[in-house]
């Protein structure tokens, strides 16, 4: 790799960075709605009554393996192991969409029991905060899509690996927002 | 497919009819003017899709300049209702419309005014400071200036489409949510400050990367001009404070989209949150808008005294003091609330604390110009507008600061006094100083000089005429906001009051005037040299305007003021250019801008399936722009030795 | 005196402030010129002592800022360009003794004022009760659209837009809103406190002399915000008992079909006296947005009142 590129590749990583630190920040905010709200019930139940542990387990566990997998598909990007890194990739991309799926299928299960974000400012703050997540992990499958084709095609070859490097940052990214999550929303209401 | 938007949504007010009509001819002049010059190609290749940071400037400076225009309509409005709705006259507004002025003037100058103008500023003299040949990532550096302009343009169709908002500048609920405001008004004022909210944090985290890893070479922190270091500070905060907006506004949103309850009165929602979130924005935002001002002033004071600038590492840590202490102040705004005395007490003791590094910055400023040569030129002038508004305006601070004494003045003209105090005194008498030491820079010529001074003396008195009575006015009790009030004794301040905007209104005329005139005499005004002020730092260095480059060879530098450095010892040599790659334009900032403004109108109107349309519109294009390979193209040495020959020349 | 940390510029019986307020009086021909300034002319305790904490500030700042102002002026004028007689030190830019001068002397200024800051702060704590010699008067304000509701309930009787209260006796209000937010301020009596729904504010205020305050709201709260004005008039406590009782045998009563009509939004509302009002009025709004109970169905409709 050439000086300049090394010198842009930097410059976009840093950059990456700073972006990460404030979409942080947005996540901060609603947190610290979340915590603000979390007894605002107004006589609906609370995370207690709503949450199973079993099942958030299960989510947590297919996105830190998908955080596993994408940091495989960097290795074998890295050693130039082309086949592995697709397949890795896939791998990714298919824990990601089952991740969403599960978030959906808990979504529709409160909003077919009348306990949508309308009910109260509790269910808001959860419907938000957990939304806003699974919109992130969203907008990262596209990406795969998008960055899988670009793998593909040779003329995007000086290139790819930045934004792979890039992607990969943003999916630990919502790892760790994820970690917070189950944190704070889920085991928090078993425990305080 | 239209949503809530009918026919009833279009103007009936005259005033309003008047002011659309008159949008109209203006849009409609110009299409016809540029379509006759032929000019669409001109404007569309070197300017819509220019990712040039210089042209960039200019682009955010001329929206400035324009939305400046409608914040003062909107003031005038407002001084000229509270001048005559006293006793039985309900004065010339319906309360309705008088609220959606005051709004509008709030939202316009700080959003439309003081932040383009700010990034104005930045865009031209950043780089040129750094000694590099542009920003970090130029084609992000166009898409968050055709993101700021899309929320003008929404602005500005808000006033001729439905309404706008009517809750006063940050919107607090419950009176910003559904129950209170159901009408688009606020809903504007929601994607208004989204769109341009997402560009602002663009521009920022551009900013941070470009002073990181872009300085010229030799260029220490410790070494970089204390603009650059204002602006570094200025950009952080930004980077940490503009996300919190963004969630904000996104709740209440979601509060008034989807029945949720964030900031409802009752379902749990809790308007106070509002508040304390809004306000972590809000009080960075004023250090904001004011640290690079700070950092202008640092220049044109060291600049025009002929001296090196007083006491370098001092500024450096009071600019990085105010940046931290500026986000453990925001209760402040609200000592009112019934917080409790210690919250309030420790709020309060901390907002007195920023006082001691803005003084040092003032003391500072004055001991540059000890023993030195002071040119009284306008930018020298807005300098000494500055010291004496501004720390007036400190003073003012400090006693709002004092919870005791804020439960007497909150909210009341004395607050509306002060923060026009800091904010004209500080942000835009620095914007302005920097606007004329760097004209010469960027445009190759000077503004006029007498011109300059009779608008300087226009500002100074009329800030003075305008807002000593609100000061006045609120030590007789008046509340900001009145559309109307029964004291009589009250009118004769009001009344002063709009005469003072009388004043800074010819200020402004002078302005304009100055800048056609200066156009005009361009050729008597012009710096050959480049270095129109006998300069001290890196952006003197190139020629006025700068080639495409900036810079044909990039500078070493050793120390403060290189430039100066090089005038004491100059050791002539002989250039070797080299190939310069650079950016090529790109249209993906303006199309995002149309995809983004059209998402704003049809979320605001309820046209749920155009909004999806924006949405997929907005997706696609940054999907498109990641397949485009050659983004950039090489200036041959020649080609460089070339243009250098020819500005050499001049 | 009733607020001590709000006078650290007296020494014994030499208050500055007040002599400095008195000659300013005195200096002024026509006193109705000064009256004007509402905030200068306290007719309570509490606003007496907020004024003072205003001048003391000033005062102090006046060492940082009369400095600034003189320095600025002089340094601008020795060292202008023409004057080709003043030293240039172009290089010349530190000084160890003056930075540490003006590091230090605005940190003390802000030292001392931090001091009064706390002390004031804790000191006139809208929520702390004040002592005097007659018994606390309770009064429970609901800020409506677009107008003040003043509840007593001792006496059980309530007013619109319209206050009267004894001359010397300390004022405890509960402040709430069925209202966007609002800001409850007489002031001539002391400074404001935010009435928002769902939630009780409190403020304590005492007033000295007989008289008739403005009272109004100082928070922005929609069309009719500039009109939520009243009256705050202040009797002697004989005549302030003889109006309760004359109000009291009066025939109008507040009860929940009543004020569902009251909380109409309307602007300038006439003042009003209430003979009777439903004892639990107050704790009903406040918890109306509270709890999924007694949430009344007008809630829904109020938008449509806009």
């Amino acid at each position: 790799m050439t000086h300049a590129h090394t010198l842009k590749d930097n410059r976009t990583l840093f950059g990456f960075w700073l972006y990460l630190m404030s979409d942080c920040l947005i996540f901060a905010s609603l947190f610290a709605t979340y915590a603000v709200l979390r007894s605002a019930t107004y006589g609906a139940p609370g995370a207690r009554e709503l949450f199973s542990l079993e099942f958030v387990f299960l989510e947590t566990v297919i996105l830190l393996s998908s955080s596993f997998t994408m940091g495989l598909t960097v290795y074998f990007a890295h050693k130039g192991k082309r086949a592995l890194m697709f397949g890795l990739l896939a791998l990714t991309f298919c824990l990601g969409t089952a991740f969403i799926a599960l978030e959906v299928s808990e979504f529709s299960h409160l909003i077919q029991e009348g306990l949508s974000w309308e009910r109260s400012a509790f269910l808001s703050a959860f419907f938000t905060l957990v939304g806003t997540h699974g919109l992130h992990v969203l907008c990262g499958l596209i990406w795969m899509i998008v960055l899988a084709i670009q793998l593909a095609l040779p003329r995007y070859h000086e290139i790819v690996m930045r934004r792979l490097i890039c992607l990969s940052l943003f999916w630990h990214f919502l790892d760790i927002i994820w970690i917070g999550i189950f944190t704070f929303v889920y085991l928090f209401s078993f425990i305080v | 497919m239209f949503g809530r938007l009918t026919l009833d949504a279009l103007p009936h007010d005259p005033i309003v009819i008047a002011a659309t009509v008159f949008m109209v001819c203006v849009g409609a002049a110009t299409l016809c003017f540029v379509t006759y010059f032929r000019a669409w190609g001109y404007i569309w290749h070197e300017w819509l899709t220019s990712v040039d940071h210089k042209k960039i400037a200019i682009m955010y400076g001329i929206t400035a300049f324009v939305m400046l225009v409608r914040g003062l309509v909107d003031a005038s409005m407002v001084r000229a209702q509270q001048a005559i709705a006293v006793g039985n006259s309900a004065g010339y507004l319906p309360p309705d419309h008088f609220d959606q002025l005051f709004t509008a003037h709030g939202v316009i100058m700080i959003f439309f005014v003081a932040m383009p103008l700010m990034f104005a500023i930045i865009n031209a003299m950043l780089p040129l400071q750094l000694g590099t040949r542009d920003v970090a990532f130029p084609v992000l550096n166009s898409i968050s200036l055709w993101l700021f302009i899309a929320g003008a343009v929404l602005m500005n169709i808000s006033l001729t489409i439905g309404e706008f908002a009517a809750a006063g500048w940050l919107a607090y609920p419950p009176l910003s949510g559904l129950a209170y405001s159901p009408g688009v008004g606020i809903d504007y004022y929601i994607w208004v400050i989204q769109i341009s909210g997402v560009g602002s944090l663009l521009s920022a985290v551009n900013f941070v990367a470009t002073i990181i890893k872009e300085r010229a070479p030799g260029m220490t922190l410790m070494n970089m001009p204390i603009f650059v270091w204002t602006v570094f500070a200025s950009m952080t905060l930004i980077i940490i404070s503009f996300p919190v907006l963004t969630a904000t506004l996104a709740m209440l949103s979601l509060d008034r989209f989807l029945g949720m309850h964030f900031f409802t009165s009752d379902f749990g929602g809790n308007p106070m949150m509002y508040i304390n979130l809004i306000w972590t924005w809000g009080h960075p935002e004023v250090y904001i808008l004011i640290l690079p001002a700070f950092g202008i002033f640092s220049e044109v004071v060291s600049n025009f005294s002929q001296k090196r600038l007083f006491g370098y590492r001092s500024m450096v840590y009071a600019t990085i003091a105010i940046m931290f202490l500026s986000f453990i102040v925001w209760a402040h705004h609200f000592f009112t609330m019934g917080a409790g005395a210690n919250v309030n007490a420790f709020f309060g003791i901390m907002t007195m604390v920023i006082a001691i590094p803005a003084g040092v910055k003032i003391f500072n400023w004055l001991f540059t110009m000890y023993r030195g040569r002071i040119d009284f030129r306008t930018p020298m002038l807005w300098f000494m507008g500055f010291v004496f508004t501004f720390t007036l305006g400190g003073m003012s601070g400090i006693l709002l600061s004092l919870p005791a004494v804020d439960f007497q003045i909150n909210n009341s003209l004395f607050l509306v006094a002060h923060f026009h105090n800091t904010i004209i005194g500080g942000v835009v008498f620095g914007y302005f100083a920097g606007i004329s030491y760097w004209f010469p820079k960027i445009f190759g010529f000077k503004l006029d000089e007498r011109l300059g001074t009779y608008a300087f003396w226009c500002w100074i008195t009329g800030f003075f005429t305008a807002f000593m009575p609100l000061y006045a006015l609120g030590i007789m009790g008046a509340t900001r906001r009145m559309s109307h009030y029964s004291d009589p004794s009250w009118q004769p301040f009001f009344i002063v009051a709009g005469i003072g905007l009388v004043i800074i209104l010819v200020g402004v005329f002078i302005q304009f005037v100055q800048i056609a005139w200066s156009i005009y005499k361009r050729h008597e005004l012009r710096t050959p040299t480049g270095d129109a002020w006998y300069g001290r730092s890196l952006e003197w260095m190139t020629a006025s305007p700068p080639p495409v480059y900036n810079f044909a060879i990039i500078p070493h530098v050793h120390g403060h003021d290189p430039l100066w450095a090089r005038k004491q010892y100059p050791h002539p040599s002989i250039p070797l250019y080299t190939n310069i790659e650079l950016p090529r334009n790109s249209s993906v900032g303006i199309v995002l801008a149309a995809c983004s403004l059209a998402l704003g109108f049809t979320l605001v109107w309820h046209m749920w399936i155009l909004a999806a349309l924006s949405v997929m519109g907005i997706i696609g294009a940054v999907i498109a722009r990641s397949f485009v390979t050659h983004t950039e193209y090489i200036l041959s040495a020649h080609e460089v030795a070339r243009i250098e020959a020819r500005s050499n020349a001049l | 005196m009733l607020f001590d940390y709000a006078y650290p510029l007296k020494v014994g019986k030499n208050d500055i402030i007040l002599t400095m307020m008195q000659s300013l009086r005195n200096a002024v021909t026509a006193p109705s010129l000064l009256s004007g300034f509402v905030l200068f002319n306290p007719q309570g305790p509490v606003a007496e002592a907020q004024m003072h904490i205003f001048f003391t500030a000033l005062i102090l700042m006046l060492v940082i800022a009369v400095p600034v102002f003189v320095i600025a002026a002089v340094f601008a004028y020795e060292y202008r360009k023409s004057n080709t007689r003043a030293r240039y030190m172009p290089t010349w830019d530190h000084n160890t003794f003056g930075e540490f001068v003006w590091w230090t002397v605005p940190t003390v200024v802000i030292a001392i004022l931090a001091v009064v800051s706390w002390h004031s702060t804790r000191d006139l704590d809208p929520y702390k009760p004040i002592h005097a010699e007659a018994a606390p008067v309770r009064i429970q304000v609901v800020a409506l659209d677009w107008k003040w509701l003043f509840i007593y309930p001792d006496e059980g009787i309530a007013t619109v837009n319209y206050l009267r209260v004894p001359t010397k006796t300390p004022l405890a209000f509960e402040i709430t809103a069925d209202a966007p937010m609002n800001s409850f301020w007489i002031p001539q009596l002391g400074g404001q406190i935010y009435a928002m729904a769902g939630m009780m504010t409190k403020l304590h205020l005492l007033a000295e002399t007989v008289g008739k305050y403005q009272g109004l709201s100082g928070n922005f709260s929609g069309a009719g915000f500039s009109e939520m004005k009243f009256v705050a008039d202040a009797v002697p406590p004989e005549s302030y008992r003889s109006w309760t009782a004359e109000v009291k045998n009066a025939s109008s009563t507040l009860d929940m079909s009543t004020y569902a009509r009251l909380r109409v939004p309307t602007i300038a509302h006439a003042s009003t006296t209430y003979s009777a009002v439903d004892p639990d009025l107050f704790t009903t709004i406040m918890h109306s947005f509270m709890t999924a109970r007694q949430k009344p169905e007008y809630h829904q409709n109020h938008a449509g009142t806009h």
